[in-house]
């Protein structure tokens, strides 16, 4: 028998699985929006269990909606990611310091 | 049991995907660790009877936003020996904070046990007799139709920021222009050179 718990254990170690990729990939931001749709995922398939048990469908739209914002994300991060790669030659967030004053 | 089976099959190998993915030397072994996490993210939720979104997070995350990375990874030139230091510096203190996050997730999960929430009504109780997709069109399409059309502006957005980002003005390139083409007219193209009559012959 499945339980929410599952569910919860599951997506809670994807989530620090992702806050933890983060960290640890300072140099590469490609990795680290990668991470962040990892954690966009634990957060879907949270939306997605409780949606299950509580045999309420808003749950799902929600999800709907997280991964809408997800995929937009995605886009405008990349884009992003290719403009500063164009100026700088490197993608390493450290010395992402040019807009300091 | 079957089930409880499939979920201890998808939730490893789904953890373990996300574990390489933020681990692997490469960009694109990591994009395709994170193609196979999406997919057991689509198992685990066909198992919990979300058919329409896992469908959605295959065809959305694995049709198109990790062929976008693939795509980014492979235009950019990357130093892979300059991007993997600096590993173990962080390393330390990303475990402390995902720590933090693991004991505090621990925590309102235990609180949640012990009915430290009350629920409150349900907003769409799930209908017994018809499938997963026709339930959320029916919900979508009436009560949520604001917030729908509201997403889409979202995604019109992103597109259009992206293009605008990337986009560039090349300069020294001279491209064709059909209007000019289509607008010239024999009396501004041809030009007559001397005065000779017509039929008049040439001197040789």
């Amino acid at each position: 028998m499945i339980t929410l718990g599952h569910y919860l254990f599951v997506s809670a170690i994807l989530f620090v699985m992702g806050v933890l990729g983060i960290f640890i990939n300072r140099k590469n931001i490609i990795i680290i929006l990668m991470a962040i749709e990892l954690i966009l995922l634990s957060v879907n398939l949270n939306l997605v269990a409780f949606s299950a048990y509580l045999h309420d469908m808003v749950g799902q739209i929600f999800a709907m909606f997280v991964l809408t914002v997800a995929a937009g994300e995605a886009a405008i991060g990349l884009a992003i990611l290719v403009i500063y790669f164009r100026g700088r030659g490197t993608i390493a967030v450290e010395d992402a310091n040019r807009m300091k004053g | 049991m079957i089930a409880l089976a499939a979920f201890y099959l998808f939730a490893s190998v789904m953890i373990a995907a996300a574990a390489f993915t933020i681990l692997s030397r490469n960009p694109v072994h990591s994009v395709l660790w994170l193609i196979l996490a999406f997919f057991n993210a689509a198992g685990l939720m066909v198992l919990a009877g979300a058919e329409f979104v896992a469908m959605l997070l295959v065809i959305v995350y694995v049709g198109a936003v990790a062929v976008l990375f693939l795509f980014v990874v492979m235009m950019l030139n990357i130093d892979l020996a300059e991007v993997r230091s600096g590993f173990t510096r962080y390393g330390l203190f990303g475990a402390a904070i995902a720590a933090v996050l693991a004991t505090e997730v621990v925590v309102a999960d235990e609180a949640w046990h012990s009915g430290a929430l009350m629920l409150g009504a349900r907003q769409a109780v799930t209908p017994d007799n018809m499938p997963n997709i026709q339930a959320l069109g029916a919900l979508l399409y009436t009560r949520y139709l604001y917030v729908f059309e509201g997403a889409g502006l979202v995604l019109l957005v992103a597109m259009i920021g992206a293009i605008v980002l990337t986009h560039r003005e090349r300069s020294g390139v001279r491209p064709q222009k059909i209007g000019d083409q289509v607008k010239r007219r024999p009396s501004e193209a041809v030009r007559i050179v001397s005065d000779q009559p017509v039929g008049a012959g040439v001197e040789l």
